[in-house]
């Protein structure tokens, strides 16, 4: 209550002479936050809300360059002016946005469950299924992990591995203070903090992700991960990766984890910008399974995330793999700017909606460059009563000579009070460019599920199977051990949705 | 929106109110009224419309079209007026409206079976206005077109077919336009009762070079078990506007097609939609647009599968050439409990030019689980193995090209079952291309 009346009584300052909001301005990044900061031994906590002195606290307490706090104030001046797109097929209470905290550093371990049996059965039960590991079972549920967990010995010897290659691969606030030139020349050249309303909510007030940069001609020599920078845990509901590849650099990331994360967060607004120069490569990998909410669709995360991908350079190529079980509401469109020429770019995705889910998922291709080819292939699950949505867009440019798309959408329906719809928009400005789009909507065939089950094969384990079998052309493209429990995670996100 | 041309339409709509039809018929006072509310609402669409993003309506807004005044303009019309239009060789009937007034001279009605009604809306609606009440104020689409279309509705073709009785025939609604900066409304309603069978051709075209706006609306009952074809000839000239909406609404086991052949207009927009509103119905919707220069031509289809054991084939092509610009939406929806449904729908664009442009998207909603569902789009040009394969055999570069464009607009040409209105339809393609005359007819 009380922290909205200063915010009031300092506004009819704004508009008056500049020199004196420049004092104005300084004084206010160089007061103490008056207003319900927190600080103790475990956690750091911002009272509810957002306004600029919250923004200003965020970069301070990240110790930020100047250029970054301007263009945190920018991105939320262009965001009180914009309005939340409503044209998704989801649906969903209104967001207050000064109901949220958006600055909360390490969480408090008092607020996580003191030990594996306080923590919900059902969750144990599904770790269990999909074969992780106990120590990793209590570093998902949020249980308080001693400091002697093996990642952190883990997360520093490939640390040491890349930088010998010269590969730099850090938190966000970490490269912010280490390599702000590389920040400074990258940051917001593929989504600009103008780019959408929940691209410039996350501009204003992104807290922490991954940086990553893999200089000339190297090949990064393992697959990068936020799972092995242990700091990268908690970091919260508006994250923002950056991965730069140079002239001639391979890279793979992966995003997440296939285990359910147990957070209570409710909106998740990130951003992912990916940077491929000449005949550079970058493979970027998702599994995301957030908690979905309860079956009768309470609770869950809104998963509204800004995901792009620029091939700048010639012969360049971006490869998007994204397996979505979690969220109550997901909402992507991971995407690619072929602008070099001869640059690819391809999107593979496996979308799963079960119980009250909804996904509204899909992928942009933007071909300017000459001969430039995409890939979508999007395999859309819904069951009970998920609500599934490709959404897509390929656009060719006038410039785009020769260019080539292939896009493949087919749902799969279980359960007759899911939806599945299909959006692709097709933009052609050049004769010589080919574009195919297919899609199919159809159920699990009922001879299928007989002929597994005249095997001796449960109808859960068959649906599980014929829906993996749905997904094979997506999960090949993971990596080996992503693929093996991305499909364990299909068979334990739909279990229930059969019979 | 442009409150200025809506304030332009507000104020022509006051201006010939007293003399449309039916304006001594209180449901249809009230109709135009509601609907010019509803118009007014919202005024015409604009880009920022996602229905209408690829497709501006700013000519309409920038230029004045008048609503013609009452009276019979038609009558002044030349006797060879149609001569040409009409199909040769089309032992059907003819139905001709000038400037969107029937001419009953220039029409040509032969004998029908006991019951049936071709004639005139305008005639009906002050004659029996008793049997269009039931369906003509039903605006099930509420398109503001749509509604600017009921607002202002002069006249347009009116045919029953009662029940059980087949109309051998096709029979021909021709609309010729001959003045400028006229704002044409036609409004026409086919009524099948169950078990009817029909099939009519809808063709606008203008007397030599005429700017003026249409915006036609044809409504379509398809009673229970009945067969309906509809095909529409859109050849307007290269500087008029045409708006259409054709809007089926099917009963149980009914059998609706659809052909909408789009080759006129600088900028045509056509709404093609049909209501599955009972089961086991059947709907097919065929188009074929050829653009050339600054044409644009835009179809929005939309498909309800609103009962179960629904079936529909949906195939559109387009050829474009010069700087034009193609636009297709197909939206298949298939409603919750609307189980055993088919849908196909397909969509394929030749580009022929380097400024020409496709925006396409097919779209599927489905709420229900068994289903069958599909749908493709392309975009591309001819393929170089085929030209080079046909050059090999010695046929001219430009020969090569009318006959692969030709071949590949024929695929939906062929789906017409009225023949005249097929070799009518293949030969305008065949004048569209160029050196299409080597191309020979098949005989």
């Amino acid at each position: 209550m009380s922290r909205m009346e200063p915010a009031a009584d300092r506004r009819p300052d704004r508009g008056e002479n500049m020199a004196l909001a420049a004092t104005a301005l300084d004084e206010l990044v160089n007061r103490e936050y008056r207003h319900g900061f927190v600080t103790d031994v475990e956690s750091d906590t911002l009272a509810r809300g957002l306004d600029e002195d919250v923004i200003r606290l965020i970069s301070r307490k990240k110790d930020e360059p100047d250029f970054m706090l301007e263009w945190r104030l920018k991105a939320f001046r262009r965001w009180l002016t914009m309005t939340e797109p409503a044209w998704a097929s989801v649906h969903h209470p209104p967001i207050d946005y000064q109901d949220i905290i958006y600055y909360s550093a390490p969480r408090s371990m008092k607020a996580g469950p003191a030990s594996l049996d306080d923590v919900d059965p059902e969750l144990l039960r599904t770790y269990e299924k999909l074969g992780v590991p106990l120590k990793e079972r209590e570093m998902l549920a949020g249980v308080a992990v001693d400091a002697v967990f093996d990642s952190v010995s883990v997360g520093t010897t490939y640390k040491a591995k890349l930088a010998e290659l010269g590969i730099v691969f850090c938190s966000f606030s970490e490269a912010v203070r280490e390599h702000p030139e590389l920040v400074r020349r990258y940051l917001g050249s593929v989504v600009p903090y103008t780019d959408n309303f929940f691209a410039a909510l996350n501009a204003a007030v992104f807290t922490d992700g991954s940086f990553c940069y893999v200089p000339p001609g190297v090949r990064c020599p393992m697959e990068l991960s936020t799972y092995f920078r242990i700091n990268a845990k908690n970091t919260g509901q508006f994250e923002r990766t950056l991965i730069i590849a140079d002239e001639g650099a391979h890279v793979s990331y992966l995003e997440g984890c296939t285990a359910p994360m147990r957070d209570e967060n409710q909106l998740h607004a990130a951003v992912v910008e990916l940077i491929a120069l000449d005949n550079a490569r970058i493979k970027y990998s998702t599994v995301q399974n957030w908690y979905p909410g309860d079956k009768e669709g309470k609770g869950g995360i809104y998963n509204f995330v800004t995901k792009r991908g620029d091939c700048r350079g010639a012969n360049s190529h971006i490869s998007w793999t994204q397996v979505e079980t979690g969220s109550a509401i997901t909402w992507k469109y991971p995407s690619c700017i072929l602008r070099g020429d001869n640059s690819v770019g391809e999107f593979h995705s496996v979308a799963l909606t079960n119980n009250h889910q909804q996904a509204d998922t899909g992928s942009k291709m933007i071909h300017i460059g000459r001969n430039t080819r995409s890939t979508i292939v999007s395999k859309g699950i819904s069951a009970g009563r998920g609500r599934n949505a490709y959404r897509g867009l390929v656009k060719i440019a006038k410039a785009a000579e020769g260019a080539r798309n292939f896009t493949r959408c087919d749902s799969l329906l279980l359960g007759d009070r899911c939806a599945a719809h299909t959006f692709p928009y097709i933009e052609v400005k050049n004769p010589t460019a080919k574009v195919e789009h297919e899609a199919s909507t159809s159920r699990i065939g009922e001879d299928q599920l007989f002929y597994c089950m005249q095997r001796g094969i449960s109808a859960e384990d068959a649906v599980s199977m014929i829906v993996n079998g749905f997904c094979k052309e997506v999960l090949k493209e993971l990596p080996m051990e992503f693929a093996v429990e991305a499909q364990k995670l299909l068979g334990v996100s739909l279990e229930g949705s059969v019979g | 929106m442009n409150a200025e041309s809506r304030d332009r339409f507000v104020a022509e709509f006051r201006r010939v109110e007293a003399a449309l039809p039916g304006a001594k018929v209180p449901w249809v006072v009230r109709a135009r009224s509601l609907a010019l509310a509803r118009f007014a609402d919202s005024g015409l669409p604009t880009l920022r419309d996602e229905d209408w993003k690829y497709t501006s309506l700013a000519r309409i807004e920038k230029r004045a079209f008048r609503a013609l005044p009452s009276g019979a303009p038609g009558s002044a019309a030349p006797p060879g007026l149609a001569a040409g239009l009409a199909f040769d060789g089309l032992p059907g009937h003819v139905i001709v409206f000038v400037d969107g007034r029937h001419v009953p001279a220039l029409s040509h009605i032969g004998g029908l079976p006991a019951g049936v009604i071709v004639g005139s809306l305008a005639d009906a609606l002050e004659r029996m206005p008793e049997r269009l009440e039931a369906f003509l104020p039903d605006d099930t689409r509420h398109t503001v077109l749509g509604a600017l279309n009921t607002a202002f509705m002069s006249d347009g073709a009116f045919v029953y077919v009662p029940r059980g009785v087949a109309v051998a025939e096709p029979i021909h609604w021709l609309f010729i336009a001959t003045r400028q900066d006229a704002a044409l409304h036609p409004r026409n309603l086919l009524v099948a009762e169950e078990g009817a069978q029909a099939t009519v051709i809808e063709q606008h075209a203008d007397l030599g070079s005429v700017a003026c706006l249409t915006n036609a609306v044809t409504q379509i009952f398809a009673s229970r078990g009945s067969v309906v074809e509809h095909c529409k000839l859109q050849r307007q000239s290269p500087e008029a506007i045409h708006l259409a909406g054709i809007h089926a609404l099917q009963g149980q086991g009914s059998r609706f097609t659809s052909h909408s052949i789009a080759v006129g207009a600088a900028l045509a927009r056509h709404d093609i939609t049909a209501t599955l509103d009972a089961e086991g119905c059947e709907a097919e919707l065929n188009g074929l647009y050829l653009a050339e220069g600054r044409q644009h031509v835009d179809h929005h289809t939309r498909i309800d599968h609103a009962r179960a054991g629904g079936t529909s084939r949906e195939h559109y092509r387009g050829v474009l050439d010069g700087a034009s610009r193609g636009v297709f939406n197909g939206r298949v929806i298939v409603h919750p409990g609307a189980q055993r449904t088919d849908a196909h729908q397909a969509n394929h664009n030749l580009l022929l030019s380097r400024d020409a442009e496709v925006d396409t998207k097919p779209q599927l909603e489905i709420y229900a689980d068994d289903v069958k569902c599909t749908h493709g789009a392309t975009v591309g040009q001819l393929d170089e193995a085929q030209l080079f394969y046909l050059r090999s055999r010695g046929l001219e570069e430009a020969a090569a090209r009318s006959l692969l464009t030709h071949a590949f607009a024929r695929d939906v040409i062929e789906r017409i079952r009225a023949s005249s209105l097929r070799a009518h339809v293949e030969r305008l393609l065949l004048a569209r291309l160029p050196g299409g005359a080597q191309v020979r007819e098949p005989a």
